[in-house]
C-alpha cells in the first residue's frame, strides 16, 4: 500500500518556476541591501558629518584640529570636562551600590512581594528624564518641601552637582538593576553547598563566590550608569543651575549659537568616554561566558530573620523614594501655584499647555511612540531575521554587508543621543543633501529614534531569532517554500513575544527620550519630552510637571497593555508553547 | 543499474581549512547509503553540499542524468530530516506534513488525503491535530519523515536523524525507518556518526575521515575487510599489535611468529596487525591449529551477553582484548589468572604497513 502511494503521489510533483526561485534571491539580496541602504544613511552617515564638519570652518574650508584647539582654550571647557566626569563618577557610585543591595534582596533574600519591589523599580524607566529634576526642585528646592533634608547635610541649594545626582540617580536605576538581577540570578547552588560543606562563614560566601559570581555585572552595571550620566542632557539643564557639563555646552553651541563647528568637537569629546565605557565593558563581558555550566543548579535563598528583615527595609525605602519622586511631579502638575495654593486644579494641563502654545505636544510624542514602536520593531526584526537566517549562497557577492551590518546594529549603543541629533542636523540639514525635506518633520524624528534605539532592539530580536530551531529555512528550501513564507507563517508566531518587547522598548523609550530629538523638532513637531523643557525655561514648573506626569501615564498604560497582551498570547498558544521542555 | 547521484571531484574549503577533498561517490537507485565518521570528518558538510544547503567549492553533482552542481535547494529534488527534526512548532502535526504540499496549489482534500496517508504511512495516523511538542522525540521523528517525504521525493537525506532519542527508541525506529525506505524504494543517504546504525541499516557504508573517503563498501565488507587502519580501528574494537614483516606471510610480534595470509611487506618491514577481540578460535581442538597464543586473564570488562578478556601473552608486549560469549565463558572457565590457549582466525586479521612507526624503528636500530 505505501508504495502505491508514493508512485500515485507523484502528480504532486510540480517543477518549481525560475521566477520563483529567482523571486526568492532577490527578496534575500534586496531584503540585506536595503538594510544596509537603511544604516548607512540614517546612522553611519550622520556619523561620519561629524567628524567632517569638526574640522571645517563656518564655510567648510579644512581647518584640520583648529576647532578641536579653540574649542580647548576656551576658559569654560575645563570647567566642563570636569563637571561631566565627577557628575558621571558621583552618580555611579551612588546608583550602583543602591542597584545591587536591591538586586541581591530580590535575588539572594526571602523578602515578601519580590514581583512588585521589581516592577516599583522599574518606574523610572517610563518617565523621561526631567521628570525626576522637576521633582527633586519641588521636594528640595528654593520652596521645598523637604529643603530642610538637604540642609542637615550641608547642602546649601540644590541646584547644581546635588540635584544632578539625585535626579540622575533616580533615572539610571532601573538600568543599573536590570543588569544586576541578570547578574545575581546566574548562580550555582552547589558553589555554596560545598562552602558550606567546608564550613564557611556567610561573609565570606558572600566575599568568595557572590560578589565574584557578579563582577562583570557589577562592572557592567557602573560602564551603563556613567555613560548614561555623560551623555545626560536634560538633568542637567534643568536642575544644573551654573554647573555647566558637555552635553550642555553642545546644545548651547548648536542651538544658541547655530556654532555646528564646535558642536561637532563637543559630540567627539562626548563620545570618548562613551566609547572607552563601552569598549571595557565589552571587553569584560567576553571574559564573562565559561562561570555558569548548563549543569548548575540553581541557587535557592534560606530564611534568615535579621538579613531578610534589614533588606526588606531597605528595599521599601528605595522603592518608597522612587514613587515619591514620580508622585511628587503628579501632585506638583495639580497644584495650582506650589507652594502657596495646594487647591487642586487641571489648569497646568490645559490652559498651561496652551498658553505656550503646547497643545500639540503630546500627541506628537503619542504618534511619535506609535511609529518608532511599529517601524522600529518592523526594521528591526524583520533585519535581524534577514541578517542570521537568510543563506550566504543566495547572496552571493553581497555578503560582506553581514559584518558591516552586525556592526552598525551594535554601534547605537555607544553613541550618546546627542552625538547622533548632531550628526542628523549636519546631515539632514545641508544643503546639497537630496534628503533635505526630511528636516524638521516627524519623519526624521522618527527614523533617529529608531536608530538611537537600535542596538537593544536588534539584541533581543537575535536572541530570539538564535533560539528556534536553525534548521527552519533549511526545511522549507526543500519543500520548496521561499523562506519569506516561512518567515511569516512559523518564525514571526513563535517570535511574537519578543517582538512585542521590542514594540513596547521603543514606544516607552520614543515618549520619554530628549537628547536626540532635541536638535532635530520643528515648532509643529514638538515632542512631549522637549516640551517639558520649554515649560521650564518658560517658568511653567506646574506645566512642565503635567507633562512630564502625562509621559509616565501614557508609557504605564501602553506598558501594561502590552504585558497583558504578551500573557494572553502565551496562554493562548501554550499548546505549542513550552511544553517541549525536557 | 541506474544511478540517483553521482558526485564528481566535490571539494570544500572554508579559507585554508579543505573540509572535503575531492570526494567521487556514486549511488544507486533505492539503495540507503550511510555517510559515517567521527565528529568533524566532513559527512554532514557533504550533505549539505548535496542538498544544495551548502556550495562546493568545485566539483559536479548529477541527480538523475541532471547537473544540479548550481542548483538552489528548492530546484533540486529531495526531502530531509534534520537532527533537531526542525518541525514548526507552531503549526499542527497536519499542517507540519502538509507544508510543502499546500505551496502547491493542489486542493484542500487532495492535502488532506495525502496528509492522512502519510501520517498512516509513519504510524501516526490519529495524531494530526496535535502539535509537534505534544509528542515524543520518536514521534517527531517520524512526523518529520512524513513532512520530507510529502513531496515525493526521489531521494531522502537524513541528517543524523535518530541520534536525539533515547537508546531504546533508537534501536526501534532504525527498524522502522530501514522497513519504510525498503518499501518506498527511495534513494536515502543517511549521516551518522554511530556505527552500529550504519552497519545495521544502510546498503552501503562511506567511511569518511578528515574530508576524504576511507572505504565505500557494504556493511559486512567495511567490518570485516577494512582497507585502511583508521577504518579498521573506527569499526568495532581492534587489538594493535607491532610486528616485524619477515617475508613470506610471516611475521614477529615480540618475540611470537605468526603466519597470515596477508602478504606483500618485505622482509624487515614494520608492520601493525590488526586483530579483532572476536577473530579468534577458543573451542575444539586449538593444539591443532597454527598462530596459537597462551596466556594468562588479567582483566574481565563484563559487558552482558558477552565479555572482553585481557589477555597477556608472554613475549607479545600489551596485553589483547579477546571476547566471549557469556556462554563461552562460562563453559571454558574464563576467569582473572586462568591460563588461556586460542588461536588467531588468520582470515580475517588484517596487516597494515606501519608509515607512522617508520622512523622510530628506524632509529632504535641504529
Amino acid at each position: 500500500m505505501s508504495a502505491a502511494a508514493h508512485v500515485k503521489a507523484a502528480s504532486f510533483k510540480v517543477a518549481p518556476s525560475k521566477l520563483a526561485l529567482a523571486g526568492e534571491a532577490l527578496v534575500a539580496r534586496g531584503g540585506l541591501v536595503l538594510l544596509a541602504t537603511t544604516l548607512l544613511v540614517f546612522l553611519a552617515v550622520p556619523l561620519v558629518m561629524i567628524l567632517i564638519r569638526s574640522a571645517e570652518d563656518r564655510d567648510g574650508a579644512w581647518v584640520g584640529l583648529a576647532n578641536f584647539v579653540a574649542y580647548l582654550n576656551s576658559p569654560s571647557v575645563g570647567n566642563s570636562l570636569t563637571n561631566t566626569l565627577q557628575f558621571a563618577l558621583m552618580t555611579t557610585l551612588v546608583t550602583v551600590p543602591l542597584a545591587f543591595v536591591f538586586a541581591f534582596a530580590i535575588q539572594r533574600s526571602r523578602i515578601p512581594y519580590k514581583g512588585l519591589w521589581r516592577n516599583v523599580a522599574m518606574i523610572p524607566i517610563l518617565a523621561p528624564s526631567l521628570l525626576a529634576a522637576i521633582s527633586f526642585i519641588y521636594l528640595f528646592g528654593n520652596q521645598g518641601w523637604l529643603k530642610f533634608v538637604i540642609e542637615w547635610f550641608g547642602i546649601k541649594t540644590i541646584y547644581g552637582m546635588p540635584g544632578m545626582v539625585l535626579a540622575m540617580t533616580f533615572s539610571s536605576f532601573p538600568h543599573a538593576l536590570m543588569i544586576l538581577l541578570a547578574a545575581l540570578a546566574l548562580s550555582d547552588a552547589r558553589l555554596y553547598e560545598v562552602a558550606e560543606a567546608l564550613g564557611t562563614s556567610e561573609r565570606r560566601k558572600f566575599m568568595t563566590i557572590t560578589l565574584p559570581g557578579a563582577k562583570y555585572g557589577l562592572v557592567s552595571a557602573c560602564m551603563v550608569v556613567f555613560t548614561m550620566a555623560v551623555s545626560e542632557f536634560g538633568i542637567p539643564k534643568i536642575i544644573g543651575g551654573n554647573t555647566q557639563v558637555l552635553a550642555v555646552d553642545i546644545y548651547k553651541q548648536v542651538i544658541g549659537q547655530q556654532n555646528f563647528q564646535i558642536g561637532a568637537v563637543v559630540s567627539l569629546l562626548l563620545l570618548l568616554p562613551a566609547v572607552v565605557a563601552y569598549g571595557i565593558d565589552h571587553l569584560v563581558q567576553r571574559r564573562a561566558q565559561a562561570l555558569l555550566t548548563a549543569r548548575s543548579v540553581p541557587y535557592q535563598p534560606r530564611r534568615a530573620r535579621l538579613r531578610d528583615g534589614l533588606l526588606l527595609a531597605f528595599v521599601v525605602l528605595v522603592s518608597a523614594a522612587l514613587l515619591l519622586v514620580v508622585g511628587m511631579a503628579a501632585y506638583g502638575s495639580l497644584v495650582k501655584v506650589w507652594p502657596y495654593n495646594l487647591s487642586l486644579t487641571l489648569n497646568h494641563y490645559t490652559y498651561g499647555f496652551k498658553e505656550a502654545g503646547l497643545e500639540h505636544a503630546y500627541w506628537n510624542s503619542l504618534s511619535l511612540g506609535v511609529w518608532c514602536a511599529l517601524l522600529g520593531s518592523a526594521i528591526t526584526f524583520t533585519g535581524a531575521y534577514w541578517l542570521e537566517k537568510t543563506r550566504r549562497d543566495q547572496t552571493e557577492g553581497l555578503n560582506f554587508l553581514r559584518p558591516a551590518i552586525r556592526f552598525q546594529a551594535m554601534l547605537p549603543m555607544a553613541i550618546p543621543g546627542m552625538v547622533l541629533g548632531i550628526g542628523y542636523i549636519l546631515f539632514f540639514n545641508h544643503p546639497a543633501n537630496p534628503l533635505n525635506f526630511l528636516y524638521g518633520t516627524m519623519t526624521v524624528l522618527v527614523l533617529s529614534t529608531v536608530m538611537h534605539f537600535y542596538s537593544s532592539s536588534h539584541l533581543t530580536a537575535v536572541t530570539a531569532l538564535k533560539q528556534i530551531d536553525g534548521e527552519f529555512e533549511s526545511v522549507s528550501a526543500s519543500l520548496k517554500v521561499p523562506f519569506y513564507k516561512t518567515f511569516w507563517r512559523v518564525t514571526v508566531p513563535v517570535c511574537l513575544p519578543s517582538i512585542l518587547d521590542i514594540f513596547r522598548y521603543y514606544f516607552v523609550n520614543a515618549m520619554t527620550t530628549i537628547s536626540c530629538v532635541v536638535f532635530l523638532y520643528s515648532p509643529k513637531t514638538t515632542p512631549a519630552s522637549v516640551s517639558i523643557l520649554q515649560l521650564d525655561e518658560a517658568g511653567a514648573i506646574g506645566s512642565a510637571a503635567a507633562m512630564a506626569t502625562l509621559i509616565v501615564v501614557t508609557a504605564a498604560v501602553v506598558t501594561g497593555v502590552i504585558f497583558t497582551l504578551e500573557w494572553w498570547l502565551v496562554r493562548r498558544t501554550q499548546a505549542w508553547r513550552n511544553t517541549a521542555q525536557s | 543499474m541506474a544511478y540517483a547521484l553521482k558526485l564528481e571531484g566535490i571539494h570544500k574549503a572554508f579559507g585554508d581549512f579543505v573540509a572535503l577533498h575531492s570526494i567521487d561517490l556514486t549511488i544507486d537507485s533505492g539503495e540507503l547509503v550511510c555517510f559515517l565518521g567521527p565528529s568533524g570528518c566532513g559527512k554532514t558538510t557533504l550533505l549539505r553540499i548535496i542538498a544544495g544547503l551548502e556550495r562546493q567549492t568545485r566539483g559536479t553533482i548529477i541527480q538523475d542524468g541532471r547537473d544540479v552542481s548550481h542548483a538552489p535547494p528548492a530546484a533540486r529534488d529531495y526531502g530531509i530530516v534534520f537532527q533537531s527534526y526542525a518541525l514548526f512548532p507552531n503549526l499542527t502535526i497536519e499542517q507540519n506534513v502538509a507544508y510543502g504540499l499546500v505551496n502547491r496549489r493542489k486542493a484542500r482534500g487532495e492535502i488532506k488525503a495525502r496528509v492522512n496517508e502519510l501520517l498512516t504511512l509513519v504510524g501516526l495516523p490519529t495524531e494530526g491535530r496535535k502539535y509537534p511538542s505534544q509528542l515524543s522525540g520518536g514521534q517527531q521523528q517520524r512526523v518529520a519523515l512524513a513532512r520530507a517525504l510529502a513531496t515525493s521525493p526521489h531521494l531522502l537525506l537524513l541528517d543524523e536523524p535518530l541520534s536525539a532519542l533515547d537508546a531504546k527508541v533508537r534501536e526501534r525506529l532504525r527498524g522502522e525507518v530501514r522497513g519504510l525506505q525498503r518499501r518506498l524504494g527511495v534513494t536515502t543517504i543517511m549521516v551518522t556518526h554511530d556505527q552500529e546504525e550504519a552497519l545495521s541499516m544502510s546498503d552501503r557504508i562511506v567511511v569518511m575521515n578528515q574530508g576524504a573517503i576511507e572505504q565505500i563498501g557494504t556493511p559486512g565488507a567495511v567490518y570485516e575487510r577494512p582497507e585502511t587502519p583508521f577504518v579498521a580501528d573506527f569499526l568495532g574494537k581492534v587489538n594493535v599489535l607491532k610486528a616485524t614483516a619477515l617475508g613470506g606471510g610471516r611475521y614477529r610480534a615480540g618475540t611470537v611468529d605468526l603466519e597470515l595470509p596477508a602478504d606483500g611487506f618485505a622482509a624487515g618491514e614494520t608492520v601493525r596487525i590488526y586483530l579483532r577481540p572476536e577473530d579468534r578460535h577458543v573451542e575444539g581442538d586449538i593444539a591443532a591449529l597454527p598462530n596459537r597464543l597462551t596466556g594468562k586473564i588479567t582483566g574481565i570488562d563484563y559487558l552482558g551477553t558477552f565479555c572482553l578478556a585481557e589477555l597477556a601473552c608472554p613475549g607479545l608486549g600489551k596485553p589483547i582484548q579477546i571476547s566471549y560469549s557469556l556462554n563461552q565463558m562460562h563453559d571454558l572457565d574464563v576467569r582473572l589468572g586462568a591460563e588461556i590457549q586460542i588461536a588467531l582466525r588468520v582470515d580475517r586479521v588484517r596487516v597494515f604497513a606501519d608509515r607512522a612507526a617508520a622512523p622510530f624503528a628506524a632509529a632504535s636500530v641504529a
